[in-house]
């Protein structure tokens, strides 16, 4: 079952439809509702390898639809500390909890300045309104 | 650019359903209303209908409509009864395939075609060029609708009596009048029902009302591909010829028509190159356009919501053709590893 509208507000946002936890010089990354509710149920993500940096603004892996291929644009920059598999192996884990089970990568913030950039989720939600 | 779509009769529905609109060659048309997944099982499980609206409708008609129709077609309308269908192709003097298309003979000396929306005009334009005296040449598409009904209990929640793959009847559904075609793009039973564009709205909501699921063109992509019915535009085109596409056996080689001598020589010499199907051995959805390692090219991708792995469909060199062959294909910089598969990559459950 895909999950309902929501943009929590504990999450920072980039304006590409990604959201980030960030806990001390760590962050968790995914993609909000609405670019998976766009995509329909995922059927692929192509992940980072661990070990490797993810940049600000840039793209560092690919969701997949049925129909549609997306990058995924990294909120912050960083080194890939891990990659959930559950969504590797069961992509649609993202539509039924973008912000719960369906987190792509973990990573250690490069530069923890870079968060001030992202917006609150009542920013988010303008973004959306003004599409 | 921006260009007025079209809209099928149906489109109001589509909209108060919920579902997503996409452009499709000129039209505006539904891609999917729950989802590409739901609606793409439960054609495979149970049934489902596509508004298919915007396919044209030709018809050719007078005593040598028959004469014209075997001397632009691939395939052998003698064999064709009144009341009966045949898959067939509209060639150029290459061999390439203008179209392909479902011919229906509804009368002794008349004929239906049903074109692809991309290819309304163009196979118009191929067979009015050669219309003769005693053949007539009409495009009705703007009369008509066509709802694709298909599925394993399509048939059963229509309530129709059963009756013979690629042949037709005219009867009465829920109060209106349609021509059933047992004709389909899903690899599963099923029916395609022509009406008058008036009665559409009326024809949709009966075949809701009997169950039958709504389905976009995102489903109608996916199944057909898994039983690999090529796509035109993708897997096969005015540059591609009928004996390449694995389309030979449509072909009547043995009678004169645009393009034979073309096919004829292709046949003899065997073909350089040929479209395959073939499933991903690893993680990865291939998409049109993707290259495969030796020569190759993917025609059609995507995920198979019944095998849930990557398929496609593409043209390799012939050496690379049997099944079995692994290929690589390179997504988007990375190569991925596939194996050739016997067409159709999803079989049907006989039971």
């Amino acid at each position: 079952m895909a999950a309902a509208e929501s943009y929590p507000e504990e999450l920072k946002y980039h304006e590409e439809h990604d959201w980030a936890r960030v806990d001390g010089d760590e962050a968790v990354l995914g993609i909000t509702w609405f670019a998976a509710d766009l995509l329909g149920e995922l059927v692929h993500f192509e992940p980072p390898a661990v070990g490797s940096d993810v940049t600000k603004d840039q793209s560092y892996g690919e969701v997949e639809s049925v129909k549609a291929v997306s990058d995924v644009i990294a909120p912050l920059s960083g080194e890939v500390l891990a990659v959930n598999e559950q969504v590797v192996d069961a992509p649609e884990t993202v539509n039924e909890d973008p912000y719960g089970n369906g987190w792509l990568i973990r990573i250690r913030l490069g530069d923890p300045g870079e968060t001030d950039d992202l917006l609150d989720a009542a920013a988010y939600r303008q973004v959306l309104a003004n599409q | 650019m921006s260009a007025t779509l079209l809209h099928t009769p149906l489109h109001d529905r589509h909209v108060e359903l919920g579902a997503r609109m996409v452009p499709f060659a000129g039209w505006e048309m539904p891609v999917q209303y729950e989802g590409v997944i739901p609606e793409h099982r439960a054609v495979r499980s149970d049934a489902g209908v596509f508004d298919v609206s915007h396919m044209g409708e030709l018809e050719v008609e007078g005593p040598h409509a028959r004469d014209l129709l075997q001397a632009t077609l691939a395939n052998d309308v003698d064999k064709l009864a009144p009341g009966e269908a045949q898959y067939t192709l509209l060639t150029n003097e290459g061999g390439g395939i203008i179209d392909d298309l479902v011919v229906y003979r509804t009368g002794d000396c008349s004929y239906l075609l049903v074109v692809n929306a991309g290819n309304r005009a163009a196979a118009y334009n191929s067979l009015k060029e050669r219309e003769v005296r005693g053949s007539d040449v009409r495009d009705v598409s703007d009369d008509c609708a066509l709802l694709a009904v298909q599925g394993p209990r399509a048939i059963e929640r229509l309530g129709l009596p059963p009756a013979p793959p690629f042949t037709f009847a005219e009867t009465m559904l829920d109060g209106v009048e349609v021509m059933v075609n047992r004709t389909g793009y899903t690899g599963e039973d099923g029916c395609e029902l022509l009406c008058m564009s008036e009665d559409a709205v009326r024809l949709w909501d009966a075949v809701l009302g009997r169950g039958a699921v709504p389905c976009g063109l995102g489903a109608r992509d996916s199944l057909r591909l898994e039983v690999c019915y090529p796509l035109h535009g993708n897997d096969i085109g005015p540059d591609t010829d009928a004996v390449s596409a694995g389309l030979g056996w449509v072909c009547a080689l043995d009678k004169e028509f645009v393009g034979v001598d073309a096919l004829r020589r292709i046949k003899a010499e065997g073909p350089k190159r040929r479209l395959v199907a073939f499933a991903m051995e690893e993680k990865a959805i291939p998409r049109q356009g993707m290259a495969i390692e030796g020569g190759g090219e993917v025609t059609s991708g995507s995920h198979s919501p019944m095998l849930e792995v990557g398929i496609g469909m593409g043209y390799v060199p012939t050496a690379l053709a049997k099944p079995d062959t692994e290929l690589t294909i390179d997504v988007r910089g990375r190569p991925r590893r596939a194996r050739v598969v016997k067409k159709p990559i999803y079989k049907k459950r006989e039971d």
